[in-house]
């Protein structure tokens, strides 16, 4: 059987960590993947710890990614890397927004991001971006990720959120 | 037979599971993990209501079964502590048309006072008892469940924990059966009016019944084994079942899905087969007593595992015997807390500038326990707040007991604080007594549903409006303030408690503000609602 695929995603009440996830969780699915995914909500919108974990393969059972199993770890907030660090397999990937950021090209924060007009994302479209970087990664169909993101999102928000992902995608196939 | 494949959460599944089996109403009260059941249920098309408080919500669950529909009761583990009084003798009454009371329960309290086990209740109660471990089974459950009720008929304590309510898992739909025969009301007063002279017969009936039961839990197909290697037998339940499949995956499982009555004998056959045969549940050693009451050689968990969930981590410690845990990560972490805007902190605040006692509630306002406020010295259930702080005042020097306060929510209010303004009004403590009702509008903490003081129903439509201040005043509280506290500031805040605290009469100060959230909600259900309207 093969392996399971494990993503943890965390961030801040607020930032869209459940969507995210929930928009990963959909990709699988759709991909025909078993999948289970499983955060903890209830008190998030007050800004506390959040962190979603999403797995996929033939047959998952337990909902939750074991202690140093992760295969990815996508941070949306810098504060929790440390706090969620434990989750990562020693070969895992953490996957943060700066992968964008390019002190060559004049990119060194979100405020760069935003404003640089050539790249097509913004601090509302970041996390569909650094799903996409994501994306590159994992062997789901472009077309399940597509089709997970209308599902997700609303429809005035759809054509930024799919070119930043688009963009995010092809960034990292690159490996620029 | 034409399948559908979904990706749904327990909660989904349940209220997915109840539309298909044709339930009339669902009703409940808010509770973290259950929450979204009945909001489903309703986004489904059911007919969906909160109640004031889950003993409410379940005496009317009562009587729609007795009237012939099927009906789902939802709430957290708390709740049914609420709900207790009724669900015991509901046991003896029985049900007619199917009623299944969910009771999420909170291992690791990710958003509770405490994490009882509920297990415990369909023992105390007599009541049968599914536990689904997984969305699909929660789907395939729910809808047995309303069949299980009508052929014992007794109610199902259908009990789920947070990581089964909330995780999403895959589910494969059935063709929805037709839907249920309706039952025409039939009088029966031996076996609904419980006077002692009905009840006692009705207590052996149900006695009776759960020997039926048994026999059933003893051989359905929710309840099996799978043989594999047989140096290692796991007896689990629940999401456990999944974490242990994955720590052990070797082993030979008995996995339980019905778990009361407890099919103890399928514990002895499948522990007679193994060679260590291990008990792993989260929380209680609900069945592990079992086993070993019943002389069945097992082993069990040590206590340090008793705590807060368990994980594949924690199911490999166990099976190595393990009885000590590092400690859990917690540097870095973010606790929750008030929103900047939230109309809570004013009130706080206010109370620590003041030195109060404060005798708090739960909701969000519970923090205003956190700095900077640390403006609460105790939280114990819904509605605690102003029994203990009259307690408070009985108790301590005049002096002291002056500097008491009680601060409730209004959906905690309306849930159980009512009967707490009757006690203050009827044995008012000598230095008076104040209590500030925070209301903000809604039930923030669960995530927004509305309550009875809101003036909207569970799908947000216009409802008839209980109001707080009048229901304070027709009890007999003569000194009601309405206040804004975000319009009035702090400094004027302070002010008016302060006087009211000197006045040393019965008051209650309505602090009314909505939540910055609800808000931001209403406008969104006003866009959404404006965009069907002018649609085609
Ligand atoms: C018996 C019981 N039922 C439900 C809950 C879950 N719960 C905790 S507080 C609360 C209500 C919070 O609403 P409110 O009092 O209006 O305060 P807010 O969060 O809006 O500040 C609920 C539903 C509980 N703890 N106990």
């Amino acid at each position: 059987m093969k392996k399971t695929t494990n993503i943890v995603v965390a961030g801040l009440g607020g930032q869209g960590v459940i969507t995210a996830s929930d928009i990963l969780a959909e990709a699988a699915f759709r991909a025909g993947f078993d999948v289970k995914k499983s955060e903890i909500h209830g008190m998030s919108q007050r800004g506390g710890s959040v962190s979603s974990d999403v797995r996929y393969g033939e047959v998952v059972f337990s909902p939750m990614v074991p202690e140093g199993e992760a295969d990815f770890l996508v941070v949306l907030d810098p504060s929790q890397i440390e706090y969620n660090r434990h989750v990562l397999h020693p070969q895992g990937e953490l996957i943060t927004p700066d992968i964008f950021f390019d002190e060559d090209e004049g990119i060194s924060d979100l405020d760069d991001l935003d404003a640089d007009e050539t790249i097509p994302i913004t601090k509302r479209t970041l996390n569909t971006a650094v799903l996409g970087a994501l994306s590159a990664r994992l062997e789901i169909p472009e077309s399940a990720w597509l089709e997970a993101i209308a599902a997700n999102l609303r429809s005035a928000y759809l054509n930024d959120n799919t070119e930043a992902f688009l963009f995010g995608r092809r960034r990292n196939n690159s490996g620029a | 037979m034409s399948e559908q494949r979904l990706l749904l959460s327990g909660n989904e599944a349940v209220a997915l599971a109840a539309r298909d089996a044709g339930v009339r109403l669902g009703t409940g009260y808010p509770g973290t993990p259950s929450t979204e059941i009945l909001e489903e249920f309703d986004a489904l098309g059911g007919h969906a209501q909160w109640a004031p408080n889950e003993k409410v919500a379940l005496e009317v669950g009562i009587g729609v079964s007795w009237g012939g529909g099927r009906t789902l009761v939802t709430m957290k583990h708390v709740g049914v502590n609420v709900a207790a009084d009724p669900l015991f003798t509901l046991a003896y009454t029985g049900v007619a048309a199917g009623l299944v009371i969910v009771s999420a329960d909170d291992p690791g309290m990710a958003s509770s006072q405490n994490e009882q086990d509920n297990r415990r209740y369909a023992v105390a109660s007599g009541v049968p008892m599914l536990e689904p471990s997984d969305s699909q089974e929660a789907y395939d459950f729910a809808l047995q469940a309303f069949t299980l009720s009508e052929m014992f008929s007794l109610p199902i304590l259908f009990r789920m924990t947070t990581r089964v309510c909330h995780s999403k898992t895959v589910v494969k739909r059935k063709e929805p059966t037709a839907a249920p025969p309706s039952r025409a009301y039939q009088r029966d007063i031996p076996g609904r009016v419980m006077i002692p002279a009905y009840a006692r017969p009705a207590h052996r009936r149900l006695r009776e019944k759960l020997h039926k039961v048994y026999d059933w839990t003893e051989s359905c197909g929710l309840n099996y084994e799978i043989l594999n290697d047989l140096s290692l037998g796991i007896i689990t339940s629940g999401v456990t079942y999944m974490h242990a499949r994955e720590a052990a995956p070797d082993a030979s499982f008995l996995k339980l899905g019905a778990t009361y009555p407890i099919p103890v004998e399928k514990m002895r056959v499948f522990a007679s087969k193994v060679k260590r045969c291990l008990v792993i549940e989260e929380g209680d050693p609900y069945l592990e007593e079992a086993a070993r009451a019943a002389g069945i050689p097992v082993e069990g968990k040590s206590e340090a595992f008793r705590f807060g969930e368990l994980n594949v981590s924690r199911v490999r410690r166990i099976l190595a015997g393990e009885n000590t845990e590092p400690a859990p990560e917690t540097a870095g972490g973010v606790p929750p807390r008030l929103c900047p805007t939230c109309p809570h902190r004013l009130v706080f605040m206010a109370l620590g500038r003041l030195g109060c006692v404060v005798a708090g509630d739960i909701g969000c306002y519970t923090l205003g326990v956190l700095p900077p406020f640390e403006a609460m010295d105790s939280c114990v259930c819904m509605g605690a707040s102003i029994g203990v702080g009259l307690g408070l005042r009985h108790a301590m020097p005049d002096a002291e007991a002056k500097r008491v306060v009680s601060v409730i929510g209004d959906s905690t209010f309306i849930h159980s604080g009512i009967t707490g303004i009757v006690e203050m009004v009827y044995n008012p403590p000598k230095t008076g007594h104040v209590v500030i009702i925070l209301d903000n509008g809604t039930t923030a903490m669960t995530g927004l549903q509305e309550h009875p003081g809101t003036g909207r129903a569970l799908d947000h439509q216009p409802a008839n409006q209980v109001i707080i201040e009048e229901i304070c005043r027709a009890i007999g509280v003569t000194d009601v303030h309405v206040v804004d506290p975000v319009a009035s500031g702090v400094e004027e805040f302070e002010s008016l408690v302060r006087k009211c605290l000197d006045n040393q009469k019965l008051t209650v100060i309505v602090a009314r503000r909505p939540c910055a959230l609800l808000e931001r909600k209403l406008k969104a259900l006003n866009a959404a609602s404006q965009t069907v309207c002018s649609g085609t």
